[in-house]
């Protein structure tokens, strides 16, 4: 138990760091859309509703507590019913609760209005990642968690936007009426921006749809709020809201990458073209391991000259590129290269130095692959 | 008081007591039903109201086209976790007219070296516009079943209703794929 | 039914018989009070045991980053804690106290069926032994909360999830046949001349919990053996693969989770409406409207499940119907609140534990009922949906409600139990104790629910952390606190001041008209209640 002076210092002085962060928010965001300044003034008068009925009973019950004590020298009354009262305390609380739901209504009529969207998002909930597709512009991507694992763990200082940051951010423009179809692959999640109130669950063959429209550029943060396995806390979601311009440009790039990259996947290669590019890329990836003349340095790395994966068969020596070897030094480079350079490199290395099997792999080849094992 | 007359009450209420029991456990066997028919009558409300995005059933109305009408129709493909086949539809949107027959055609490819089968499972948003929305013929009615390498063009034909609510431009039809092969018979794998 | 016949015929002309010997007392027993004493000893257990899950998790969320358990075992805590305090604290220590005490207020001998009463009693232990042995199973226990949502509970759930199923069944078996032995009892032993409107206040709301037991728990059984056919034989009620729905699942277990709620507070409601007026000194205000209110609110109940699921994206129509007869609870809530705050106004109270615990019941009680309403406002609760402010309002409904519902009964009825008086000044001590505990614990959780904190993750951000610990603090000083009641009981038992046959002065009610403790058997000859006035006739009690 030598332990406990430390931890009770160490509580004390993270009290210390916790006032001096002062995060101490004990209310909703009123947020930047419309609708979320609709929803942040119902819930606070609703709230005050509430404080004054509960000031009013609660004031009564005291009173009483305080006045009526056997210890004051009270004596009971006697009476245990009145009509009138209870008809009173019936009929007030319905009037107010009907003064409660007109607005209500009005702005949930608000909400489920999800006409004449300007820019249409499919959001789809994996475990535990996002997936976007901006529809009808081929642009679409996952968003992942993008806090280290160390701070996760306490092993790094944890960051300001700690589990809710991620590698991709959603990015729409602003003051443009956006619709969310949310769905999910797998289990229930549910997409959740508190800036932008809205929260709906992402549901396995089932589309839903929700929509923002924001006034402010600026990045919001959010949570998958369904339960929905291990790392459901682990899943944030987080919008980038850019001026109309800049999103124009963003979406451009975006465009532009995804069609050159498409471009090449989906172009039918010719045998030479395959080995020119192959060749080079060998000589940036490969070589500085397995030599330019595919020789290699054994026992560490292997020749690929006359090797059995690369005269073997197709599907391995595409899995040993896209995945690398555990245990040695072959690393995984599914992720680090496009889908036309490993497609590339493995023509080159099935057919150059003498290792003329005569296939060729072209990049849907290498896609399929990748897609199969996902 | 005598325990004799105890006893004889003691037997008037028992009896009635079974009774009331009898009953009790017939409230308990009914509720234990209406759990399981809470599924068809969620069905019911479901087709009525467009809960969930679930269809409507085949079109009633007259072939008659609007043509001062126009709504978009969006479609959305969506593969289950685990699902490796390619699957989208030729195009994105189309513009219809309601009463007119339409036809998007989804294409469906099975990248792997085993025959699979999948069901495509629909859903429409907004799930108020669903009970306008009618299928007379889709690849969702029934499995599809791919041979290793098989690519296949999938057609939905629908008709978008005259009386879809005014306020409505748009249309989304959403297909999440499942890969239902473990559960479906080698046979039917095999012979297609 | 023959077993009440039996039972008397077996043991001949002797009613002052006293119990048999050592364990076959307990394992054989049809006493309603054996039985009863059972039902609350088990009930704390499994509130021990949850409660320790709870300390779990709360030392897990002290801090930001993962410190203590990984997130697999998280939510197998949060799940398990959800599952042993609904099922295995709060709906037992009712049933505890519904078997002790329903035939005391009534003039009954015993239960209806002594036999199937010591039968489900007995099935609970097995239930509940089941449900914590999955914690040790290869994959480990249920991880997808105590509302096990499809397709998280049956295509991605754990192997131990069959296991689960079958203590689901287990205890909602138990369950109903206590609520047809309660409903029974009530309707058939009532002595001569107890009409239903001069029922105290906790039959009335027990007969009305039991109806609602046998009205929802089979649609649970309902429901797990949807899932245990969808895991097992193929069947997709909730597989949209299959051509099922997951939402359908929501609408199933909502449509028995709501009336589970009020399952879990209704008898509470009961007890307090019982403890006010013995300790303000006067009778009870509205009888007659707290009998329609309670009706009005179990009648609600089955109408207002969907706004569990807001955001599940049902249609403007449905969600509009749901929010307003959600709103309309509030009504015969308010009616309830009203009449303990009149039946105190111009009492004469004194303040012992029961009436501690009751007057925090009404106070908390509303404080949940105003995160409640604001709850049901659909367009709002698109903001509170599954965040904290929604974890604060259940366990503001549920602790200071239900659980401080149980502590004021047991205050109250300890004596009478037991025939010693419990030390008052340690009773004090554990509620005040508990008051600032669970305030401490809960309150700061509409903090953090506000500004966006997700329900069920084990770790956060830091701009949550503050609250995150005043809340953990709050939760380990409750739990603690409930050691004390344990001590209090045993001491009670083991001796102190003994009590007379009714040793609260103000309080009302046949229970105190036997002796304290009360006789292994009471009530072998019915009193006669026939001059006894009508709740609602006049004010004979005064």
């Amino acid at each position: 138990m030598q332990r406990h002076p430390r931890v009770w210092m160490g509580i004390l002085l993270w009290l210390m760091a916790g006032a001096v962060h002062a995060d101490w928010t004990v209310n909703m965001t009123p947020g930047v859309t419309e609708v979320s300044r609709t929803v942040f003034d119902l819930h606070m008068t609703i709230f005050w509703i509430c404080v004054v009925i509960g000031v009013l009973v609660f004031g009564v019950m005291f009173w009483s507590m305080l006045m009526h004590r056997r210890s004051t020298g009270q004596k009971p009354a006697h009476f245990h019913e009145n009509t009138r009262v209870e008809i009173l305390w019936t009929v007030i609380p319905l009037l107010i609760l009907i003064g409660m739901a007109v607005p209500a209504t009005r702005t949930l009529i608000h909400i489920y209005d999800t006409s004449e969207p300007e820019l249409d998002i499919q959001v789809t909930g994996y475990q535990w990642k996002w997936h976007y597709k901006y529809l009808g512009q081929d642009v679409e991507f996952f968003s992942n968690l993008a806090t280290p694992r160390a701070q996760i763990d306490n092993r790094a200082p944890k960051g300001e936007h700690y589990l809710l940051e991620v590698d991709e951010p959603l990015v729409i423009p602003v003051g443009t009426k956006v619709r969310f179809l949310i769905t999910a692959a797998d289990v229930i999640h549910s997409w959740a921006v508190p800036a932008l109130a809205v929260k709906k669950d992402a549901i396995p063959g089932f589309v839903n749809e929700s929509w923002t429209r924001i006034d402010e550029p600026g990045i919001y943060r959010g949570q998958c709020t369904e339960l929905c396995g291990k790392d459901h806390g682990f899943m944030p979601v987080v919008v980038e809201v850019k001026s109309k311009e800049d999103f124009a440009v963003w979406l451009a790039e975006r465009k532009e990458q995804a069609l050159a990259l498409k471009e090449l996947t989906s172009k039918d290669w010719t045998m030479e073209e395959l080995m020119a590019r192959g060749e080079k890329a060998y000589q940036t990836a490969c070589a500085a391991c397995h030599m330019a003349g595919g020789e290699g340095l054994p026992p560490m790395f292997p020749a690929l000259k006359g090797s059995p994966i690369a005269v073997g068969p197709v599907a391995e020596h595409i899995g040993i590129v896209v995945n690398g070897k555990p245990g040695t030094a072959m690393a995984a480079f599914g992720k680090q290269l496009s889908e036309v350079d490993i497609a590339a490199i493995i023509t080159y290395e099935r057919n150059a130095w003498g290792n003329n099997v005569g296939d060729m792999v072209t990049p849907k080849d290498v896609l399929t692959f990748k897609q199969a094992q996902e | 008081m005598s325990t004799n007359i105890v006893q004889v009450r003691r037997m008037a209420e028992s009896i009635s007591t079974a009774r009331l029991v009898r009953y009790l456990l017939l409230l308990v066997v009914l509720m234990f039903g209406f759990g399981f028919a809470l599924v068809p009558l969620y069905e019911v409300m479901c087709q009525a109201f467009g809960i969930n995005g679930k269809t409507a059933g085949a079109y009633g109305g007259a072939q008659v086209v609007d043509e001062a009408r126009s709504v978009r129709v969006q479609f959305l493909s969506t593969n289950a976790a685990g699902m490796v086949w390619r699957f989208e539809p030729m195009s994105d949107e189309m513009e219809v007219h309601p009463g007119a027959s339409m036809e998007m055609l989804f294409i469906a490819h099975n990248p792997t070296d085993q025959p699979m089968s999948a069901q495509a499972v629909p859903s429409v948003a907004p799930a108020r516009a669903a009970a306008y929305f009618h299928k007379t013929e889709c690849f969702c009615f029934t499995q599809q079943v791919l041979q290793p390498g098989e690519t296949i063009e999938m057609p939905v034909r629908f008709i978008v209703d005259r009386d879809l609510p005014k306020d409505v431009h748009h249309l989304t039809l959403a297909y999440t794929l499942f890969d239902i092969t473990a559960r479906t018979p080698p046979a039917e794998l095999a012979g297609r | 039914m023959s077993a009440v016949i039996d039972s008397h015929a077996a043991t001949g002309h002797d009613h002052h018989h006293g119990p048999a010997k050592g364990l076959s007392r307990w394992l054989l027993t049809t006493n309603h009070k054996d039985i009863g004493s059972m039902y609350l000893w088990f009930s704390f257990a499994m509130f021990l045991l949850g409660g320790s899950m709870a300390m779990v998790i709360r030392a897990e969320l002290f801090q930001p980053g993962l410190q203590i358990v990984q997130p697999e075992f998280f939510n197998q805590m949060t799940t398990m804690h959800g599952l042993i305090m609904v099922f295995g604290a709060v709906m037992p220590a009712f049933v505890g106290l519904a078997n002790w005490m329903i035939p005391l207020m009534i003039g009954a001998p015993d239960m209806a069926l002594p036999r199937m009463n010591n039968f489900s009693f007995w099935l609970l232990p097995a239930a509940f032994g089941l449900l914590v042995s999955t914690l040790f199973m290869e994959g480990g226990g249920p991880n997808f909360g105590w509302t096990f949502y499809a397709p998280l509970s049956t295509t991605y759930a754990p192997e131990s999830v069959t296991f689960f199923i079958l203590a689901v069944h287990l205890m909602g078996i138990s369950s109903i046949m206590g609520a047809i032995n309660v409903v029974a009892t009530i309707l058939n032993l009532r002595a001569p001349g107890m009409t239903l409107m001069k029922m105290p206040l906790f039959v009335w709301t027990w007969l009305i919990t039991g109806f609602l037991l046998i009205a929802v728990m089979p649609v649970l059984a309902g429901v797990v053996t949807m899932m245990l056919m969808d895991i097992h034989f193929g069947t997709s009620f909730f597989s949209a693969a299959g051509g099922g729905d997951p939402v359908l699942f929501q609408h199933v277990f909502w449509f028995f989770g709501h009336p589970e709620v009020y399952i879990m507070i209704l008898p509470a409601f009961g007890a307090v409406s019982a403890i006010i007026p013995a300790f303000s000194r006067k009778p009870l205000f509205g009888y007659t409207s707290m009998v329609y209110a309670t009706a009005a609110i179990a009648f609600l109940s089955f109408i207002v499940w969907a706004h569990h699921m807001f955001t599940v994206g049902i249609p403007l129509t449905g969600e509009l119907f749901f929010m307003y007869a959600t709103m309309l609870i509030a009504v015969p809530t308010g009616v309830k609140v009203f009449n303990w705050v009149s039946t105190m106004w111009q009492g004469s109270m004194t303040f012992e534990a029961p009436m501690l615990f009751s007057v925090a019941f009404v106070i908390l009680f509303t404080i949940g009922g105003f995160s409640g309403l604001m709850l049901a406002i659909a367009p709002a609760d698109f903001q509170y949906h599954d965040t904290y402010f929604v974890v604060a309002h259940f366990h503001y409904v549920l602790v200071p409600g239900a659980i401080f519902g149980i502590f004021a009964s047991a205050y109250y009825w300890l004596p009478k139990w037991t025939g010693h008086m419990y030390d008052e000044t340690l009773a004090k001590l554990h509620f005040w104790m508990s008051f600032v505990g669970m305030n401490l614990a809960f309150f700061p959780m509409h903090f953090v629910g506000l500004a966006g904190m997700p329900r069920r993750i084990p770790d956060y951000n830091m701009m949550f952390a503050n609250f995150n610990m005043v809340s953990s603090i709050g939760a380990f000083m409750f739990g603690v606190t409930q050691l004390l009641f344990l001590f209090i009981v045993i001491k009670c038992i083991l001796g102190g001041r003994p009590a007379s046959a009714k040793p609260w002065d103000g309080a009302e009610g046949l229970e105190w008209s036997v002796p304290s403790p009360a006789p292994y058997h009471t009530f072998s000859t019915p009193p006669d209640m026939t001059d006894e006035h009508e709740h609602r006739a006049g004010p004979s009690h005064g």
